[in-house]
């Protein structure tokens, strides 16, 4: 029972538009950056995630913040290079329909927020984690203001993943078969327009939908009435994404980590670094752009633990089984359905960081061997086109 | 008979021995088990310290001893099926037989219907 104190110190929890849905689908709902989502399904994370891999998956996301960013001027290249003082990524370059993978950085060359970003022909879409919507919002506002208009769009956002994502979403909306990963597109279904990516944070082919809010459940509906489509919480979201070597932010990410401590160098592309026609520009662009020329002293490598005991986010590494200093820590890990074993991501000095080197990881007082694994665990399954 | 604690473990009492499970309800919560660590045989444990440790995918979890007592005999095929613990809570996805310091202490623990309207 809720009393007085609880409600003036729990902060209501924000709702999706498939809350209800959720609910009824059976949801074991947990907080999540201030939404109430469900953490799984009756089926759990384990079948959870098998079932993404075998057939398809799908994932309310909406909690997830969508921004639209205009140019004043009418001309996307200003809004484009506006962006570009805040990401180390090529956004002018980017084509028309296309989306691309970035963050956030701050003065000292950490990772504020990871997104996606898409060329929608008039404007660009950034996608951002869930926890730093508000911040990034307000870091837009702070600092493309005088160049673009900033709207934070109330839509839902749905993930479609595996091997089974592309059949069924062609279903409703054909033109979705031809596209390729990171093609983005407005497609308009039962009058209402979805925007529609070919993506995901799972490794495997997959959509990432926006969809008006009204619009959401009967959209979700109609997906989980074809055959092999289910509903997978949280849960088997993130065991999915560190089996695919994906980065958690606040997690394998964060402030005080900078892309290439954090192994994104492929995120940054030659036009943005040294040499380049727009090279630097962004925020803590001195430290990244040296340390893109002369290496970070840590890197984020997969780990691979020795038995079947998970190593989880927070474990200290050792260089060896005798202890001695903290070389490194664990950022995120679990077990891998699919891998059928522990996965794990963390930071270790630079020459430890190769394929074959070994660490010891301290489970609550156990020593545990672990051995430096190349991501991702799991091979993608991006369709290329 | 089996009795119950407060912290969703089972014990099924044989002469002074008492094997030790962890309930339906528990299993439920706990989701599919990916790892299971048992104590060895010989240890001396005490209620409610660490005896086991559980793995789901997503978090891990302690089992606690529900009593004072030794271990005399661990359950290896559900460190080498953790699945067991899953679909058979109450039968083959038994941890750990107890030899308990004091019989007596039992007859505190819960019985079936006690623990069930906990759990509710």
């Amino acid at each position: 029972m809720a009393s007085a104190a609880d409600a003036t110190t729990t902060p209501e929890l924000k709702r999706t538009p498939l809350h209800a849905l959720n609910l009824e689908l059976g949801g074991r709902m947990v907080p999540f950056a201030g939404y109430d989502m469900p953490v799984q399904f009756p089926a759990g994370v384990l079948k959870e995630h098998l079932h993404t891999r075998d057939a398809a998956g799908l994932f309310d996301v909406s909690h997830m913040g969508q921004i639209a960013l205009r140019p004043k001027s009418g001309n996307l290249r200003d809004a484009a290079l506006a962006l570009e003082s805040l990401v180390p990524v090529d956004i002018a370059g980017l084509g028309e329909g296309r989306q691309r993978y970035g963050f956030f950085t701050n003065e000292s060359g950490g990772i504020l927020d990871d997104l996606m970003i898409a060329s929608r022909g008039d404007h660009l879409m950034l996608i951002v984690n869930a926890a730093c919507k508000d911040a990034d919002e307000a870091h837009l506002r702070k600092h493309l203001s005088a160049s673009c208009d900033i709207t934070v769009l109330d839509r839902a956002l749905i993930a479609l993943q595996g091997p089974g994502a592309a059949a069924a979403v062609a279903i409703l909306a054909p033109p979705c078969a031809s596209m390729r990963f990171m093609d983005v597109a407005s497609l308009t279904v039962v009058g209402a327009e979805y925007i529609v990516s070919r993506s995901g944070y799972t490794g495997e082919d997959g959509y990432e939908i926006s969809i008006p809010r009204d619009h959401a459940e009967h959209a979700v509906r109609a997906l989980l009435a074809i055959d092999g489509i289910a509903p997978i919480g949280l849960g088997a979201r993130d065991s999915l994404r560190l089996e695919a070597g994906l980065c958690l932010h606040g997690a394998d990410i964060t402030e005080a980590t900078t892309p290439v401590e954090a192994a994104l160098e492929w995120a940054i592309q030659p036009v943005r670094r040294t040499g380049g026609e727009r090279a630097g520009g962004f925020p803590g662009a001195d430290v990244i752009l040296d340390q893109l020329s002369n290496g970070a002293s840590r890197r984020r490598v997969g780990l691979k633990a020795e038995g079947r005991q998970p190593v989880r986010g927070g474990a200290a590494l050792y260089a060896s089984p005798d202890g001695g200093d903290v070389i490194g820590s664990v950022t995120s890990g679990g077990f891998g359905p699919t891998l059928n074993a522990p996965a794990a991501m963390g930071y270790v000095p630079t020459a430890l960081a190769q394929p074959g080197a070994t660490v010891v990881a301290d489970v609550r007082g156990k020593r545990v061997g672990m051995t430096v694994t190349k991501l991702p665990f799991v091979p993608a399954r991006f369709h290329r086109g | 008979m089996f009795k119950f604690t407060e912290e969703h473990e089972w014990l099924k009492l044989d002469g002074d021995v008492a094997t030790v499970g962890i309930t339906a309800h528990a299993a439920e919560q706990l989701g599919d088990l990916v790892f299971v660590g048992l104590p060895a045989v010989g240890d001396q444990v005490e209620k409610g310290g660490s005896a086991a440790t559980v793995e789901s995918v997503k978090a891990a979890s302690d089992i606690y001893a529900p009593l004072d007592g030794e271990i005399v005999a661990i359950n290896d095929a559900i460190a080498a099926d953790p699945s067991l613990v899953n679909s058979d809570p109450l039968g083959g996805g038994w941890f750990f037989k107890l030899k308990l310091k004091d019989k007596g202490a039992l007859d505190a623990l819960m019985d079936e219907a006690a623990y069930k309207a906990m759990v509710g």
